[in-house]
């Protein structure tokens, strides 16, 4: 018997179904699946009741498990059904894809990662941390893992290949969506006709130029063929329509060997993991992967009824979310999509006929609603799962081998550690255990109580739980190394963010976890709620962090550049909101903006940027005589504009008087001054200049008004702490013009060379008097 | 022609014309053209029939295909997105006829939907077919074609509700008498509505189920937009007998590039987010205060178009609620259009409107 080649398009669900009938129709010796052989040991799995699909098979270096693909198979994965078949029927499978172990060896000295649109496993593609995957970038590898990239049809787009083979064929027959011509010829038919694909990839293939990736993966296909050939007959072949050509062709073996020959191999391991559709469908980001999961589901498990069916389907996920769908809407709905196959001259209404027919009958026309059809069903919510005694995931030994290297053992009993983040390893524990909580593995929980005895102190009580071994099998969707997974995760929580207030948390989790490489993305996505955000208390609360940040934190320099623009652009949104925020605020907010405003102008002066400072100083000058300004802002924000020097004593003595006139409300005058003084009286102890102003205006107020302000005055000094009242009493008491020109005068030269010797030890060097006179 | 406006059936009659001689394919019953041919006839085919929507295949075809399945159509969109220039077309590429009008109003009585009396006569013979003065909808049903409804959601729901029975029995009962109107085969109602009026009046859950919606987005593109802007702009010219002022392209991108950022929140270039104005800023808004821009500059300017002349065109279609806009326009102003060098111009004259 000759050998069988199923040349199938990866996930697709037509290919799937004619695969079985064609394996049940002529049951071959063997099996021979396109895949990493590594894997053959795995494939006993399928055959247990614990591995549902959709999973993936995961494949990383042994010493790196960063550099890691996956191969995802869903139930209507064509290569899932056939080796399914092969299991339940007792028939032998083999992968005879290029071995991933040639390709990890490879990547490492060749080729740069070429773009994003050949990034295969998550663990890069959701990692910036992670180098990207030399070897996985490789086009060929990119291309034929059945998922990323796998699927031929879609990744046409993308130059990998020379040219676009189902996207030829498509465009021969009238069509402009390759998918669409596929699902129309092959899929909706059910039953591809495996020579006619064969011929016309052959009729393509001759004509177009090869990659070269390609030639060496199919040279190493031909060479298990050859081996397979000699111990059986009857083989059946399922692989990437692409490929068949090259398969059937005669080629001499030496051709071959020379070819693969001078490939180092790397060490790899392979394992099942549980994958999602959704996982399956957001690889669709670079134009590949299988962007309609769900419906393909659908089609491979519904026989008959495909469109009333997923209509059906699709009224109950309405209804669900209490949208009143009736049976009447699921047959107009009906009736329009075969109406607009029709004029589309389809053979069956396909996907974009009953999204649209539903959008327009079911959901009114709403774009949340059809997105909600598209979250549940077009993509599905499915979860894979794998048996428990699967071996573990790269995470679960990263996370191993750092618990060896920080000498930090899992212990169920809960203990306390302290950590003096002056030492490395300190350090690094604590990073460790701040990005485990970031993937909600919250072995360590922060002890708050013995905080702010210094910063470089932690405690920690640690507390190691079965269930996180779960969480670790999860987190690992995010990424294969702790830091990895911990990056993307924080990213995608930014991403998802809905208010400021989060995402400034999310920035400090950056910065304690110390993951840098979501800083980029946060910020970003800081930047982009900060534009949004029409609370202008947010805003200034997020700038005295950041500006923080900017002036002391030790991000690793990441991007200060991105971080300081942002700060500014968020300064500037405040200088432009400020004044409409303002007006006519009752006496909470206008506490709660008082003390925004104090951290915003703390942060300006931390940033050290003149324009900024010109510009807030500006917006607050512009501000502080508006007539519809809460009295405690007024007062502050005259006190601001004193100490930055932008208002002579002259001026502020004069709006000094202006809350005691009687014009003024009692109420607001209190805020005022409170305003103006509030910030501790310490202030006034050493202040020379701001204690007379305020002793003369004191002095002014007119004897039958004193009387009115005294509560007023009571209010605010009342509030300064006993001492400092004490020592301002004495101040003021005290005779200072005469003190002032005493300390002028009395200076003791010889006194004070005394301190010399010992200021010059400390500064380094000799230090003289010089001689004026 | 003398109209200010013609119709649409008469201004493209030639276009209409070539389409039927050249049209193969089976038309439905009461249809003028197969349904791919109204598709065309709205979309254009790059040749001889022009273009009158500019925007997604897919969204007609689901129109077009709404009416083939005789359900009524219900076309939603924020104002400006060609709702009813659509269904204007739609009803002159299917029935000939595009005059067959109900504008809905706060004010629309149930007359307008049903039928009248004429009352002089009501009173000299009773009731009698010649007493009866028949609405558009009334009258569509006879002759087996389209009706519109302007704005269905401004007409009281007492009055939307007389639509039930005319869509779904498809019969118009006169009880005084004693006969009813049976619609003739090509019959059917487009309806427009506006996505900002929603929950003024909105349609019963009977007679929604009763439409297939179809919402019109606003251009999806920089470059589609700019289009639509500069032909509309160049044809209201023409029919306005403005004097003439070379549409400087530059001066519609900008405006385009400013409705576009503060419409979807978004600088072009995706990099900075931005507050947007209540304002819907749609197409239509952009054509005009292109088109104002352009009487200005030809009648007090110096005859081409400056930035200064569009700036305060500008500043009245964002700024419509003076408290919260007048902030996203300084928002944007000082820190998006004041980055911008090559818009220095523009940042001066919009600073001074």
């Amino acid at each position: 018997m000759p050998e069988r080649y199923y040349g199938i398009r990866h996930h697709g669900p037509g290919s799937a179904r004619a695969v079985v009938q064609e394996l049940e129709r002529h049951p071959p010796e063997v099996l021979l699946v396109e895949g990493p052989p590594e894997a053959d040991e795995l494939v006993r799995w399928v055959g247990d009741r614990g591995l549902e699909p959709p999973v993936a098979l995961l494949g990383y270096a042994a010493d790196d498990p960063r550099r890691a693909a996956f191969w995802p198979f869903a139930v209507f994965s064509p290569e899932w059904q056939a080796i399914r078949w092969a299991v339940d029927h007792g028939v032998p499978v083999r992968f005879f894809d290029l071995p991933f172990a040639y390709r990890v060896s490879a990547g490492a000295n060749r080729r740069p990662p070429t773009g994003p649109a050949a990034q295969p496993d998550p663990g890069t593609q959701l990692d910036p941390a992670a180098q990207p995957d030399p070897a996985e970038n490789e086009p060929g590898a990119a291309l034929e893992v059945p998922g990323p990239g796998g699927d031929e049809p879609d990744s046409r787009p993308e130059p990998l290949r020379p040219v676009d083979p189902i996207g030829e064929l498509a465009a021969a027959a009238g069509y402009d969506d390759p998918e669409r011509w596929w699902e129309d010829v092959v899929e909706h038919r059910g039953m591809p006709a495996f020579e006619a694909i064969a011929e016309a990839m052959t009729a393509i293939r001759d004509t177009s130029p090869e990659d070269p990736e390609d030639l060496v993966r199919e040279a190493y296909m031909r060479t298990v063929l050859r081996e397979v050939r000699r111990t059986h007959d009857d083989i059946a072949v399922v692989c990437g329509a692409w490929h068949v050509p090259a398969l059937t062709r005669k080629v001499a073996v030496k051709d071959d060997t020379a070819l693969l020959k001078g490939r180092r191999k790397g060490k790899v391991a392979f394992t099942w993991v549980p994958w999602t559709y959704g996982r399956l469908a957001s690889w669709s980001g670079y134009g590949a992967g299988v962007r309609s999961p769900g419906w393909y589901h659908h089609l491979f498990s519904t026989g008959d009824d495909v469109v009333p069916r997923w209509l059906v389907d699709a009224a109950r996920v309405l209804r669900a979310e209490g949208v009143p769908t009736s049976s009447a809407h699921v047959i107009e709905a009906t009736r329009l999509a075969e109406a607009l196959a029709a004029m589309r001259g389809r053979p069956l209404a396909g996907l974009a006929e009953v999204t649209e027919a539903a959008e327009a009958v079911m959901c009114d026309g709403e774009r949340l609603r059809v997105e909600l059809i598209d979250r549940r069903l077009v993509v599905g919510e499915r979860l894979g799962g794998v048996p428990d005694d699967m071996p573990a995931v790269p995470l679960a030994r990263d996370l191993a081998a750092q618990q060896r290297t920080l000498r930090l053992k899992p212990e169920a009993l809960e203990r306390v550690l302290d950590l003096d983040l002056r030492r490395e390893i300190d350090l690094g524990r604590s990073r460790l255990l701040h990005r485990l909580r970031t993937l909600d593995v919250s072995w360590g929980e922060p002890d708050s109580g013995r905080r702010g005895t210094g910063t470089f102190r932690e405690q920690w009580r640690l507390r190691w739980q079965p269930e996180f071994a779960v969480r670790l099998v999860e987190g690992s969707m995010y990424g294969t190394t702790v830091a990895a997974a911990a990056t993307a995760k924080v990213t995608d929580a930014a991403r998802r963010a809905t208010s400021l207030a989060e995402v400034t948390a999310l920035v400090e989790v950056c910065l304690l976890a110390d993951l840098a490489d979501a800083y980029p993305p946060v910020l970003s996505a800081l930047d982009a709620r900060a534009a949004l955000d029409a609370d202008i208390n947010h805003l200034m609360a997020a700038i005295p962090a950041l500006a923080r940040t900017l002036r002391y934190g030790d991000v690793r320099r990441t991007d200060v550049a991105g971080l300081s623009t942002l700060t500014a652009s968020l300064l500037v949104r405040v200088c432009a909101g400020l004044p409409s925020a303002v007006g006519s605020l009752s006496d909470d907010a206008a506490k709660e903006l008082r003390g925004h405003l104090d951290g915003v102008h703390a942060a300006v002066a931390l940033l050290d940027d003149d324009d900024l400072r010109d510009r807030w100083l500006a917006t607050l000058a512009s501000v502080a005589v508006r007539a519809d300004l809460h009295g405690l802002l007024a007062g502050r924000l005259t006190r601001l504009l004193l100490d930055a020097g932008r208002l002579d004593a002259a001026e502020v003595r004069r709006r000094l008087r202006l809350p005691l006139t009687t014009g003024t409300p009692p109420a607001h005058a209190a805020a005022w001054v409170e305003g103006f003084l509030s910030g501790g009286g310490l202030l006034l102890v050493h202040d020379d200049e701001l204690l007379e102003l305020l002793d003369d205006w004191l002095a002014d107020i007119a004897d039958d008004v004193f009387g009115d302000v005294l509560p007023l005055l009571r209010r605010t000094f009342g509030a300064f702490a006993s001492g400092e009242r004490r020592a301002i009493g004495e101040r003021v008491a005290g005779d200072r013009g005469a003190r002032r020109s005493a300390d002028a005068t009395t200076l003791d030269h010889v006194r004070a060379a005394t301190v010399l010797p010992t200021l010059g030890a400390l500064l380094g060097r000799d230090l003289h008097i010089r001689e004026a006179r | 022609m003398t109209a200010l406006r013609p119709h649409a059936e008469d201004q493209y009659a030639d276009e209409l014309a070539l389409l039927a001689a050249a049209d193969d394919r089976p038309r439905p019953p009461g249809w003028r053209l197969s349904p791919s041919a109204v598709v065309t006839y709205l979309l254009g085919d790059g040749a001889k029939i022009t273009p009158k929507y500019v925007g997604p295949r897919r969204l007609v075809e689901v129109a077009v295909s709404t009416l083939v399945t005789d359900r009524a159509l219900l076309l939603l969109g924020v104002p400006g997105t060609a709702k009813t220039w659509v269904s204007e077309h739609l009803a002159a590429a299917i029935s000939g006829d595009s005059t067959l009008l109900v504008q809905g109003t706060a004010g629309t009585a149930e007359e307008a939907i049903r039928y009248g009396w004429n009352y002089a006569r009501l009173l000299a013979d009773g009731p009698t077919d010649a007493a009866l003065v028949p609405s558009p909808v009334m009258r569509a049903m006879q002759t087996g074609g389209i009706v519109r409804v302007e704005e269905l959601t401004r007409v009281p729901s007492d009055v939307q509700d007389a639509l039930i029975t005319v869509l779904s029995e498809k019969t118009l009962p006169v009880p005084e008498l004693n006969t009813e109107v049976q619609a003739q085969r090509g019959f059917n109602l487009i309806a427009t509505a506006n996505d900002r009026d929603r929950g003024v009046n909105e349609l019963s859950s009977a007679l929604r189920r009763r439409f297939n919606t179809v919402v019109l987005p606003l251009p999806e593109s920089a470059d589609a937009e700019v289009e639509i802007v500069a032909r509309r702009v160049a044809q209201l010219g023409k029919s306005l007998d403005l004097p003439e002022v070379p549409a400087a392209l530059d001066e519609i991108r900008r405006v385009v590039t400013i409705f576009r950022e503060l419409r979807s929140g978004l600088t072009e270039d995706g990099r900075t987010k931005l507050k947007s104005p209540t304002g819907t800023l749609s197409t239509a808004e952009a054509i005009s205060v292109i088109t104002s821009g352009m009487a200005l500059a030809a009648h007090f300017g110096d005859g081409t178009l400056h930035s200064a002349d569009v700036a305060s065109g500008i500043l009245g279609a964002v700024v419509k609620d003076p408290a919260s806009d007048a902030v996203v326009w300084r928002e944007y102003l000082e820190t998006v259009v004041r980055e911008r060098p090559e818009w220095r111009d523009f940042y001066r004259a919009a600073r001074d409107a």
